[in-house]
């Protein structure tokens, strides 16, 4: 009975992570500059990597694979946008200039 | 389709070796040199892993249920294979890296036409 | 569907492999080559090959490309255009190609069960392992027991790089933590590390200790365990990574590792067996084989573990 309403859910969130990491595969192609594509790839990774781990969870069900997986999004979510922080930390102190729109009032 | 594949692995872990092998023989600079040398080796690691896999193996961790598991002597060669490439990576580096400070370059035709000099 | 994912990665392989060919700024080269170990590691994953696929994301994907951005750092990050023209080398290359592509006309197919390599030794490794070593992972069982004198020379291998790296770059220690102005800023990073770093060395010790059990063992987990460290200079500075963990204990260790392992093979030999037996040294054979991997993997993971350090102060610290 529950399975299949699992199974379900899984598939969802499976997908629902795999689109948001293809969308922000298509925003590092897309973005002009450094710092908007940093931003498509850290919002859209830590989201669509994290629907892909819940979904995982659901198909692994009340076991130790639950927990290792839970641990592994503990890490991602620290680790990601902290990796994306630091590179834009890093950027911005070697001098790269956002690109800025000039013709809009400021 | 099986028939059609069967080298495919095969077929691309050469296109890779001949890619480090191209870096290796054609480019000047040395750190390239390296890192093509560290491309042929991960081809050769691909190649030996593609050899122990069977086809509807299982990782060789033996299980309640499981009888078919993939060859586990490859993966014993190749993970102290990985291990020893980074070491002599490494040693490679580390030579680069004193070649640098002798010779204020590493790029190879430069470092010839220094040594022509002397 | 297995298929479509070895297709898939090692398709991403060749790309990046031609992008590394390519690309001029050595930087660029450097992370690109992250990225192949990384795809190389996943495809790991896909054969079958999980201590591989571990041992390959720590030392790739992660070592290596820090030694490499340390040398780029030394040296310069653009690559000149080459002098003569490469139709040589590319013929070379081609001829060379085309006659291995040749050679593997009469490999036996991909995954063939049949193929020459699974008939001799690994099906009696597969066989033998539950009963006379007693651990579920087969490739623990031959690395550490069946095949013992072979990771001996390999310890020894990795010991002699790190004395080679020593003899060739030194150390410096760093009496004041020299740091730019930026590395003060870094406050996010630096309690993430702090944050972290405990649980990447209880994570080696976990590698480690449960190599019988699931993909690990002592190579991986020394790996690991220097990952943590390496975290920790990145953050805080070599100076202070220095003081936590001292060049001459290092030097010490690396050679205490590879002494650890020929102890328990000398202390076979004294109780009455062969040079890296282990079944002599429990009253059970089955718990004497428990006993040695467990001691011998300790040593491959404190030589290890202390080699990488070597070889990352040894880059670091000609930084000046």
């Amino acid at each position: 009975m529950m399975q299949p309403l699992l199974d379900v859910l899984s598939w969802i969130c499976l997908l629902g992570g795999a689109i948001f990491l293809l969308i922000g595969a298509i925003g590092v192609l897309r973005f002009p500059d450094f710092y908007t594509r940093l931003h498509a790839v850290s919002v859209c990774d830590t989201l669509g990597a994290g629907l892909v781990l819940v979904g995982l969870i659901f198909q692994g069900g009340l076991s130790l694979v639950t927990v290792k997986l839970l641990l592994i999004f503990y890490f991602m979510i620290f680790t990601g946008p902290t990796a994306v922080h630091a590179l834009a930390q890093a950027a911005l102190q070697s001098k790269l200039k956002p690109l800025v729109d000039d013709h809009e009032p400021r | 389709m099986t028939e059609l594949l069967g080298h495919y692995n095969y077929w691309i872990v050469i296109i890779l070796m001949m890619t480090g092998f191209y870096i290796v023989i054609a480019r000047p600079n040395l750190v390239k040199k390296v890192i093509g040398l560290f491309i042929f080796q991960t081809s050769v690691f691909i190649l030996f892993i593609s050899m122990a896999k069977i086809e509807g193996g299982t990782a060789p961790i033996i299980e309640e249920g499981l009888s078919v598991y993939s060859n586990p002597l490859p993966h014993v060669l190749i993970l102290t294979a990985i291990v020893v490439s980074l070491a002599t990576t490494a040693l490679g580096l580390a030579l680069v890296v004193r070649i640098q400070e002798a010779y204020g370059t590493s790029n190879e035709d430069d470092i010839h036409v220094q040594d022509e000099e002397d | 569907m297995e298929h479509l994912i070895d297709i898939v990665l090692l398709g991403l392989l060749m790309i990046t492999g031609f992008a590394i060919v390519r690309m001029k700024s050595l930087l660029a080269v450097a992370m690109l080559t992250s990225i192949y170990s990384l795809l190389s590691a996943s495809l790991f994953v896909v054969l079958d090959a999980v201590d591989v696929a571990l041992t390959e994301a720590a030392i790739g994907a992660g070592i290596s490309t820090i030694l490499m951005l340390a040398t780029v750092a030394l040296t310069r990050d653009e690559e000149k255009a080459p002098r003569h023209t490469p139709l040589l080398p590319l013929a070379v290359v081609t001829v060379t190609g085309a006659a291995l592509i040749y050679g593997t006309l009469d490999m036996p197919h991909y995954g063939d069960p049949a193929a020459p390599v699974h008939q001799h030794a690994a099906s009696a490794y597969l066989h033998d392992t539950p009963g006379e070593i007693g651990v579920p992972n087969v490739v623990t069982s031959v690395l550490a027991s069946y095949r013992g004198y072979d990771t001996l020379g390999e310890v020894t291998v990795i010991f002699t790089a790190g004395a080679g790296v020593l003899a060739l770059l030194g150390y410096r220690t760093r009496r004041r933590n020299i740091q730019g102005p930026g590395i003060r800023k870094l406050v996010v990073l630096r309690v993430i590390a702090k944050l972290f770093f405990p649980l990447i060395l209880l994570f080696a010790l976990y590698v480690l200790f449960h190599g019988d059990y699931g993909p690990g063992g002592g190579f991986q987990a020394g790996v690991i365990f220097a990952t943590g460290f390496i975290l920790y200079a990145l953050a805080f500075g070599l100076g202070n990574a220095q003081r936590v963990i001292h060049h001459p204990l290092l030097r010490i260790m690396a050679a205490v590792g590879v002494l650890i392992y020929a102890a328990v093979g000398i202390e076979g030999i004294l109780l009455g067996g062969k040079f890296l037996e282990y079944g002599v040294l429990a009253d059970d054979p089955v718990t004497g084989q428990h006993l040695g991997i467990m001691l011998i993997e300790l040593g491959v993971g404190i030589t290890v573990a202390a080699v990488m350090l070597i070889i990352y102060y040894g880059f670091v610290s000609r930084q000046d």
